[in-house]
């Protein structure tokens, strides 16, 4: 095999240099050989990812053809519905629905693309946490350091791609659940603009905040992977009703003519000097000079994790009624508090979204890129409950949403680039653009890659 | 900003609360419940005195 990226082994697989089979057989034997250690995948589908590996192979044979992500093998974050699994979204609870009949829109557009399902991914449970210490499924390692998080709640999807069992991972993102993962990581993670990407047939958390997308280990394939699941679906009534934007045509296009900024305050604190140091890095290598001020992200914070806990126990209510002690206790403190909020306080919480929409679309009319550091530090060891930064001992798990959660809380558009530090531990930096303008991540993280600022570390 | 919230006051709402809203809370989890919702409400204080003047809330409702 030549390529190591998704688009790199499409270009095989149409050569004929290999068989979307082997491709798919050599990923399934990746797979079997290091989840033992990683713990990524809750389900491997081997049959049904050869039998369409096949379908490729053939349709390339019959002068057909199989589509953008031809042969590409792919896994998703365990509340994607894909049919015939139950749709577990981390939880013992959900192990006893039934099986889903349909794939989620997402998963289904990069089926319908050519790219070839290999299974379903480790998460915290209904996507509440930044770790994926899950108590059910035991917890994803992280493939840099197998006794540190893989981050989360994506982290099965994240490690799955670093630690390359995949090319190509869905994951979901409400305050972080993309970028956190993808940074400890050390791969390439998008949250689009809210209601950009379908969520029909994904399991919900965060209503107001949840956003599916994709992690790869490169921009082309990032972009990729976007093009193909993007479009107006109505089967989700949050999904705009937007032409697809394709993004993989402005890779090559530079980023001299976008203005870039630095967001300081809230974004240059309370982190490790070496996260600090990553966002200098990116900025020096752009020309960004300037900085910016975003006001009042811990309001922005505390109304998101309002929101979210809110949200979150509403969705599950009847469980947590009727069978609490089912729930990974991870997280079912959490949920039963989030029942009580009082719904004044939640409706508080969303009109201060409204406000704080505003000033940041002010910033954003005057900036097109902003950067900011994805986590206040890398990854942290399993089962760490507090963690030193900057001098003060604090949660470890809460903090690591410190720098993703206000930017979420908006909707806007976010590419965590992988960038090296001072250690084997990888480091993240966002790069955040106004509502819809996916385009000016996407040609700023090429240039990063081109550059050899932003660069995926081989795991393992 | 009000004062945060007092434990005890944050406990006796669990406890008067949930019942109210079917809600049982495991004995075992009334600890962890309490100290969460505190540090919800707590977060709730951060935002109740912000003024945000005649803000409307985001969502929009098509009939």
């Amino acid at each position: 095999m030549t390529a190591v990226d998704a688009l790199g082994l499409v270009a095989d697989i149409r050569a004929r240099r290999v068989t979307a089979r082997e491709v798919t057989a050599a990923a399934l034997e990746r797979v079997r050989a290091r989840d033992l250690s990683l713990n990524c995948f809750t389900a491997v589908l081997a049959e049904s990812a050869l039998r369409d590996a096949e379908a490729v192979d053939a349709a390339l044979a019959a002068g057909g053809e199989p589509g953008p992500l031809a042969g590409v093998p792919f896994a998703v974050k365990n509340l994607f519905d894909v049919a015939g699994l139950a749709t577990l979204a981390g939880s013992k609870i959900n192990a006893g629905h039934p099986p889903a009949t349909r794939d989620a829109t997402a998963v289904a557009r990069l089926r319908g693309a050519g790219a070839v399902l290999l299974g379903a991914l480790n998460m915290d449970e209904y996507a509440f946490g930044f770790t994926t210490e899950n108590s059910h499924y035991g917890p994803t390692r992280n493939p840099h350091d197998p006794a540190r998080v893989a981050g989360g709640s994506s982290g099965g999807s994240a490690a799955a791609v670093a630690g390359r069992l995949v090319p190509l991972a869905l994951g979901s993102d409400t305050n972080g659940s993309i970028r956190v993962p993808a940074a400890l990581c050390g791969i390439f993670g998008l949250k689009p603009t809210y209601g950009r990407l379908s969520r029909a047939g994904v399991a919900l958390f965060g209503i107001s905040f949840d956003h599916v997308g994709p992690l790869t280990t490169s921009v082309r394939d990032l972009a990729a992977a976007y093009d193909a699941m993007q479009g107006p679906d109505p089967a989700d009534p949050v999904c705009a009703d937007r032409a697809a934007q394709p993004c993989l045509p402005c890779l090559d296009e530079g980023a001299g003519d976008l203005r870039i900024a630095v967001a300081d305050g809230h974004f240059a604190s309370r982190g490790e000097p070496e996260v600090f140091a990553a966002v200098e890095s990116v900025a020096k290598a752009l020309g960004a000079v300037r900085r910016v001020t975003i006001p009042e992200n811990d309001r922005a914070r505390a109304a998101a994790t309002i929101i979210t806990a809110s949200e979150g126990a509403s969705l599950h209510m009847d469980d947590l009624k009727s069978r609490p002690m089912d729930f990974d206790p991870m997280t079912r403190d959490r949920f039963l508090a989030g029942a009580l909020v009082p719904a004044a306080l939640y409706v508080r919480a969303q009109r201060f979204r409204a406000w704080y929409r505003e000033r940041v679309r002010e910033i954003l009319s005057e900036v097109d890129v902003l950067l900011a550091p994805t986590t206040p530090f890398p990854a942290p060891r399993i089962g760490q409950d507090t963690i030193e930064v900057a001098g003060l001992e604090v949660p470890t798990r809460p903090m690591l949403g410190l720098y993703t959660q206000p930017l979420s809380f908006i909707g806007l558009p976010v590419i965590s680039v992988p960038v090296a530090g001072p250690t084997l531990l990888p480091l993240g930096v966002q790069l955040v653009a106004a509502p819809w303008n996916e385009a000016a991540l996407f040609r700023v993280a090429a240039v990063l890659e081109r550059d050899g600022v932003a660069a995926v570390r081989i795991a393992g | 900003m009000s004062a945060p919230p007092d434990p005890s006051g944050v406990a006796r709402y669990v406890d008067e609360a949930a019942p109210l809203l079917g809600l049982p809370i495991p004995p075992e989890c009334r600890e962890g419940v309490v100290r969460n919702l505190a540090g919800l409400l707590a977060a709730g204080l951060l935002i109740g005195d912000f003024p945000v003047g005649d803000t409307e809330t985001a969502p929009v409702f098509e009939p």
